[in-house]
């Protein structure tokens, strides 16, 4: 079918992973038939509209490829308008993802023109000092799970007297319902390599390497492709892939660097810390993706421009991810300080199944399980902890009323067993003894036995079995030890989403909420 | 299989793309396993003397990852996201829902987190990344029906 127009219509369409899992390539292609130019860009992390295209600024999606030949005939069916205008994208504060949707990921005149490489051309006119002191002064903090502020760290590795150090940028941190390090990566990856060469210079280091979550193909792909584009770029800075293996802890810096080196990825106990002793034992800074694509802006625009945004001690913005069973899932990255129902409600629509939502886990699968009722709690560091929760890395997921909480809260029992990399007692056993308890609290018989063990000489229990609140008070003790006891945040973390589901769920494990906090307490 | 005459010869030819030092192990496990489809026994023994690493050290390393295999797998392979998003978007009823013959034609591998929360449930197939899986999709992609 031939287009209405003369000239060729320019069409873009997301390259991102997710887009290409909706099917982005054959309407890319029927677009491309039907006589348009069409290039590829990166998501602008509305997801429910992907594949979603962007005809001369104005969105249509989700376009399959028998729409095509509609909307090159001015059907609007689809149309949502002005994407820059859309509310998803006009209520956000885009800094990390300010060329999301706008620019061909690999193309260096694409990121040239959209302000890249301002930053490093400014840090190689700054002493070291002055770098670390700008980043220290923005108040960026690590985006992954603790929020240690990245300008301290800096500060130790650039005092470190050795000539060999290293920058290692932690893309391993594969939490459920985080996408936004797999975005930066495949969309804009020249923007993480920009951080991580001006770390590079604030630090002394001239090798990094990014270590990268193998379930991620494509953004493994992209990040090896722009290494090459933009090599005479940073240079004498040079940069590395790794692809890691399929281990979740890995995503502990400790464990990565192990991984890195060729070994299991155990964690390593701390100190030293890697900021002293860290990949093959020379002082590295191990960052993860978000706060080294955050550094090029803090560095071109200045410290304080960053730092205006968010509140307290919670600076910049912070890219949320909506996911899960969620209506209008997808990037949105705003100051801090929204409340959470702003966020899954206002925002993303609640549930894609229109079913009333029962939950949400925010921060990933060692997040807690936070209840409709808590929904005003407002999204920082020092609020979440405070409600004993985590931000982490970011990532919302939402579960509708179907979801079972016991069942939701074994996972994380059975997942840190599976996961854990065996160092430490408390995550390693810890997990298998809480999986069994668990299964005895569902499966409403108490403890049948000594049978579990089948030693009934070799330990304390009870032979008559036990009771439901003595199971409890059990699983209590066990989350404390897990909690105070791990080496890491994969055993010590795990009983956020166990205890916050047994505390706001009771009925879910066939208990009352009387039972449960007696036997907490 | 491949154009090597013996797994140890594949990993000589790997050891001189990567280099002979320890770091070097999971990119040459990972080559390996892309060439020759697994991890054999023969190969663990070939790495350990070219990296001079006890064989029990490089043994350790492969069962600690979750993506390396140890024996042939002839069946396609899908690998099917179970983490959180993706079962807040129904991936266990999709798998209790599988046919009994399913997993016997079919390895269904279990990973968490592809990174595409918002559109689960979703898999990688033959790094293809599908999302919006539904039992009839899943089926298709193993093709196990047209």
């Amino acid at each position: 079918m031939t287009p209405p127009q003369t000239a060729p219509m320019t069409v873009r369409v997301a390259a991102d992973s997710l887009a290409l899992a909706c099917g982005a390539d054959a309407v890319a292609a029927t677009f491309q038939r039907a006589g348009c130019e069409v290039q590829r860009v990166s998501s602008w992390g509305m997801h429910w509209l992907e594949p979603l295209v962007d005809i001369g600024g104005e969105g249509f999606g989700p376009v399959a490829p028998g729409d095509v030949a509609a909307i090159l005939h001015g059907d609007k069916t689809l149309s949502i308008g002005k994407i820059e205008e859309h509310p998803f994208i006009a209520r956000q504060m885009r800094l990390t993802f300010a060329r999301a949707g706008k620019t061909r990921p690999l193309s260096l005149d694409d990121y040239g023109a959209t302000g890249g490489w301002r930053g490093l051309q400014k840090a190689r006119e700054l002493a070291p000092e002055t770098i670390v002191e700008q980043v220290t002064a923005s108040g960026l903090r690590g985006r992954g799970g603790a929020g240690f502020p990245a300008g301290i760290k800096w500060k130790t590795v650039a005092a470190a007297p050795c000539t060999e150090k290293y920058i290692v940028c932690n893309a391993d941190e594969g939490d459920s319902g985080t996408f936004a390090d797999r975005m930066v990566m495949e969309g804009d990856p020249f923007q993480l390599i920009e951080g991580m060469a001006i770390a590079g210079l604030a630090v002394g280091a001239g090798k990094g390497f990014i270590y990268l979550r193998s379930e991620y193909p494509h953004a493994i792909k992209t990040m090896r492709a722009a290494i090459e584009a933009s090599r005479e770029i940073v240079a004498p800075f040079t940069l590395e892939v790794r692809v890691g293996a399929g281990a979740y802890v890995c995503g502990e810096e400790t464990s990565l660097l192990n991984s890195l080196e060729g070994r299991r990825g155990e964690v390593r106990a701390k100190p030293p810390l890697p900021a002293i002793a860290g990949l093959f034992g020379l002082p590295t800074v191990v960052n993860n993706v978000l706060t080294l694509a955050a550094v090029p802006h803090i560095i071109a625009d200045g410290p304080e421009k960053y730092a205006n945004f968010g509140l307290g001690r919670s600076r910049g913005t912070m890219p949320v991810q909506l996911a899960g069973n969620i209506k209008y899932g997808g990037l949105f990255e705003a100051g801090f300080g929204m409340s959470l129902r702003e966020l899954v409600e206002d925002i993303g629509g609640s549930t894609a199944s229109g079913r009333p939502i029962k939950a949400v886990q925010v921060g990933g699968p060692l997040g807690a399980y936070i209840p409709l009722d808590q929904f005003d709690i407002q999204f920082d560091y020092e609020t979440y902890a405070g409600a004993g929760a985590l931000i982490g890395h970011g990532g919302i997921v939402v579960f509708d009323d179907t979801a079972d909480m016991a069942r939701l809260a074994r996972f994380a029992m059975h997942f840190c067993a599976e996961e854990s990399c065996g160092k430490c007692t408390p995550c390693r056993i810890g997990a298998v003894r809480g999986r069994e308890i668990m299964d005895r609290i569902i499966s409403g018989n108490g403890r049948p036995v000594d049978a579990v063990e089948g030693l009934p000489q070799m330990h304390n229990a009870t032979t008559a079995g036990r009771s439901h609140v003595d199971e409890v008070a059990l699983l209590t003790d066990l989350c404390d030890t897990m909690k105070y006891g791990s080496l890491c945040a994969l055993g010590g973390f795990t009983p956020y989403p166990v205890m916050s589901a047994l505390r706001f769920w009771p009925e879910d494990f066939g208990l009352t909420r009387e039972l449960v906090e007696g036997a907490s307490a | 299989m491949n154009e090597f005459s013996s797994h140890a010869a594949c990993v000589a030819a790997l050891v001189e793309r990567h280099g002979a030092r320890q770091d070097a192990l999971l990119p040459l496990l990972h080559d390996l396993q892309a060439e020759v489809g697994f991890i054999s026994e023969e190969a663990i023994r070939a790495l350990a003397a070219a990296l001079n690493l006890g064989r029990a050290e490089v043994q350790g390393v492969v069962s600690f990852y979750h993506d390396f295999r140890t024996q042939p797998e002839s069946r396609p392979v899908i690998k099917l996201c179970r983490a959180e998003a993706c079962q807040a978007r129904g991936v266990e009823g999709l798998i209790a829902a599988l046919p009994d013959d399913f997993t016997q034609r079919v390895a269904l591998d279990s990973v968490y987190c592809l990174g595409l929360c918002s559109v689960g449930p979703n898999a990688l197939v033959g790094g293809a990344v599908q999302a919006h899986l539904d039992a009839e999709k899943l089926q298709q992609l193993a093709g196990v029906k047209s």
